[in-house]
């Protein structure tokens, strides 16, 4: 949206959104605690809130259009999407495309964690999903992987939710999330936090009954002896999120390998022209303020690539 | 009354009771878990194998090469997708290429169709990301991939239309024998027959042992296996094998029906049957084994695993009646390559009832043919909108990974999913790169009022592997 907007400022008259939700502003919505809003807004909003702030801005420019549950299936090199919605597959030619995707969080999976498969084992953003959206309590006894922002908020949520947080693993030295979440979340509710640990088993046939924990060294080898064992019914893995990048992949724009974020020469950018990507599907931040200042550059770049076009073909760009 | 009972909805239950279900007869499947193929058979790597590999003289030989003519007359009668992909093994030295020349002629002697040696200009124009260390190859054009899941759901489901019927959630805990006649107990109460087949898998021996038989042993053998990125679905045209052992085929490159190349299986002994545990170490065999194969292939590209374990009873499998107990039938030690060999088990099997004494009078109508199910991955955009236009709900996406939609997801649960586990194996929906992080909710909220049970009682697969614990709104 913050995109959208800022192209519009800079002179874009027919902007088209498409979004996947049945609702604009993304994972925002899930998002009900506060601190979000400091730096942009200069006000302590929650998730919801700063979305809402975009929203009504979208709602009042006629030049942007919206389409909500869409679902993108196909992009190629010449910007045209094909997309699914309720009773429609369609497709559409962008002369300049802003990819706003966001990211995914990495899964248990992802990060070889040994072990059974049980029920039990959740995402934080899940997690946080089914509380603050669903009203669903995902269990009782939880210990969180990894100190990511979602994973320590969702300490802090479990705990006022009645739940027992066991404990927060963290196989790094330091915590990944900023340090007012581990204060506020982590601390302030005397939940144990283990650096250097891992988790290097998951137990339970059905539901996750316990998980074994183990002290690592360096390069991140087990540290003999040093095991033991923590019972819950719920783990939460936080350990990073990934750029969704997948369209653009699709279309063959170059991704680094490591970070899945696009290659190219400049800010973003990527390697097919008038293709740009913003927020976190650019660069994972810290913060929304981030996501929305690099968001509202990216808008303007996409606007300036459209005059520049414009100049060209002596036609004004559109889309 | 029954007159037969199969015990075990797997692949050799299910294949069995829809070949029965051609004559006028009353069957029962007995299955312990929530759904069909829950147990051994969801593991399955979902190879169709063309019949090498195997000892000439064995049930396995005869029954594989048989098996993978049956599989596709069957699945295309079933509308499951077989896709003939064929299968390389590699030889890395002169030593393993004189070994590929005595495989190939057992294969020939076993009449496997159409093998042969491949050389290193060969694979390097049809094999291209294989290692260059490759010598030669034995090439098997016949072998071929399924789903096993939906291969086992629509044998069921096709039994199920024939009018057999299928008690899940149903395990056996004692059965009585008297009078040619079979009293089974289980959780789900009481059934009874006149014949008796054992396709219980892993448990295989303990209900043997229930009926008098007790004279072998199922000894699991677990297999760890990773499955990759869709991106990856292209990394190898043929499915890729190393010269097998004596006790396994080895850690594979595997293709599959949903797209997704899949990594391993490793091979170890263990006593637990319910040890679906995988490891490190596993993770580190089958990453060395599978770039041994194909070297481009990295720890990265994973994004999921899982552990299933064989029923090994021995070197063969174990098909035949028991003359201690008339009207009892032992399907035991179904390992690889039971899929493939599950339709000519059947046919094997209905010999074998008929010999003891089972009466088969055909029925006038067997309904061998159903409607092929509906999946967006693997339709073109022209299918897909008129599919859309005609109905909106397949538009409306729920699974942004692997491509679901609401319709599908409703379809599955029509056809019998009862679990989230359940539409996974059926459609694909929370088992792509995000693992269900997004979607999750949404399957949860289609299956609970498709079903009709609340939010807490949507399980993963099957009663204990609920996903959540408390309702706020339902309290």
């Amino acid at each position: 949206m913050a995109a959208a907007l800022s192209a519009q400022e800079n002179g874009v008259e027919d902007i088209l959104i498409l979004e996947r939700d049945q609702f604009l502003g993304g994972i925002l919505n899930q998002c009900v605690h506060t601190g979000f809003g400091l730096e942009y807004f200069k006000e302590v909003l929650t998730g919801p809130e700063y979305a809402e702030r975009f929203i009504e801005r979208i709602k009042a420019i006629p030049g942007i259009e919206v389409s909500l549950k869409t679902f993108v299936v196909s992009l190629s090199a010449d910007k045209t999407l094909t997309f699914l919605k309720p009773g429609k597959l369609e497709t559409v030619k962008a002369k300049a495309l802003v990819m706003a995707t966001g990211c995914r969080e990495k899964t248990r999976e992802m990060v070889h964690i040994p072990g059974t498969r049980p029920a039990g084992i959740f995402s934080a953003g899940l997690a946080q999903k089914l509380i603050n959206i669903e009203g669903l309590l995902p269990g009782n006894k939880v210990v969180v992987v990894g100190s990511g922002d979602i994973g320590l908020i969702m300490a802090r949520r479990f705990t006022l939710e009645g739940a027992k947080v066991q404990a927060v693993v963290e196989i790094q030295g330091t915590s990944r999330g900023l340090m007012r979440n581990l204060v506020q979340c982590v601390q302030d509710f005397d939940i144990p936090i283990y650096f250097n640990h891992k988790i290097s088993a998951i137990f339970g046939r059905d539901r996750v009954e316990k998980v074994k924990v183990c002290k690592v060294g360096q390069n991140y080898c087990d540290v003999p002896g040093s095991e033991f064992e923590l019972e819950c019914d719920t783990l939460l893995i936080s350990v990073g999120l990934i750029p969704e990048n997948e369209l653009i992949e699709m279309a063959g724009a170059q991704l680094d390998q490591k970070t899945n974020s696009p290659v190219a020469e400049g800010v973003n950018k990527t390697s097919i022209p008038g293709l740009f990507v913003c927020g976190n599907s650019y660069k994972v931040y810290d913060i929304a303020d981030s996501v929305t200042r690099d968001s509202e550059l990216c808008g303007k770049m996409a606007a300036e690539y459209l005059k520049e076009l414009a100049g060209k073909n002596r036609g004004f760009g559109k889309k | 009354m029954f007159d037969v009972i199969i015990i075990g909805a797997g692949v050799t239950g299910t294949a069995i009771a829809r070949e029965l279900s051609r004559y006028k007869l009353k069957v029962c499947l007995l299955e312990k878990e929530e759904e069909s193929a829950f147990g051994v058979s969801k593991s399955n790597s979902g190879i169709i194998h063309p019949g090498t590999q195997n000892p000439p003289g064995s049930l396995k030989a005869k029954l594989c090469v048989q098996g993978n003519v049956l599989t596709r007359k069957i699945a295309r009668e079933l509308g499951v997708d077989f896709k003939e992909t064929g299968e390389l093994i590699l030889a890395f030295s002169e030593e393993e290429i004189f070994r590929l020349h005595q495989l190939r002629d057992e294969a020939q002697t076993l009449k496997v169709p159409g093998v042969r040696m491949v050389d290193q200009i060969w694979l390097s124009q049809n094999e291209p990301n294989l290692s260059r260390n490759v010598l030669a190859a034995l090439y098997a054009p016949t072998a071929g991939i399924i789903s096993p899941y939906r291969w086992v759901y629509d044998l069921a489901e096709d039994a199920l239309d024939n009018g057999v019927e299928i008690r899940t959630k149903s395990l056996v805990e004692n059965i009585t024998v008297g009078g040619r006649e079979f009293t089974v107990a289980t959780s789900s109460g009481e059934y009874k027959s006149r014949f008796l087949v054992n396709c219980a898998g892993l448990f295989a021996d303990d209900i043997s042992r229930m009926v008098g038989v007790d004279d072998f042993r199922i000894r699991p053998v677990k297999g760890e296996e990773f499955i990759l990125d869709k991106k990856l679905e292209n990394l190898t045209r043929h499915l890729i094998f190393p010269l097998p052992t004596k006790t396994t085929k080895g850690i594979l490159v595997i293709k599959t029906a949903d797209g997704n190349p899949m990594i391993g299986p490793t091979a170890q002994e263990v006593e637990d049957k319910t040890d679906l545990t995988t490891s490190n170490d596993g993770l580190q065999k089958v990453l060395a084994g599978a770039q041994k194969l194909v070297p481009g292939i990295s720890g990265k590209d994973i994004i999921a695993y899982f552990a299933g374990l064989r029923p090994k009873a021995g070197d063969d499998f174990i098909i035949r009646r028991e003359e201690k107990v008339p009207g009892f039938v032992n399907v035991a030690g179904i390992q690889s390559p039971g899929l493939t060999a599950a339709p000519a088990i059947a046919l094997m099997v209905v010999g074998i009832l008929k010999s003891c004494g089972l009466t088969l009078k055909e029925k006038l109508f067997f309904r061998s043919h159903r409607s092929k199910t509906t999946h967006l991955f693997s339709i073109n955009f022209s299918q897909a909108r008129k599919l859309i236009q005609e109905n909106p709900a397949y538009g409306d996406i729920v699974c942004r990974c692997e491509m679901v939609s609401a319709q599908e997801i409703r379809e599955a649960i029509s056809r019998g999913a009862k679990t989230l586990d359940g539409i996974k194996f059926r459609t694909r929906c929370q088992a792509g790169r995000c693992h269900g992080s997004f979607c999750t909710t949404r399957a949860m909220k289609i299956l609970s009022e498709e079903r009709n049970i609340p939010l807490t009682e949507v399980t993963k697969r099957g009663i204990g592997s609920e996903i959540v614990k408390k309702d706020r709104d339902h309290d």
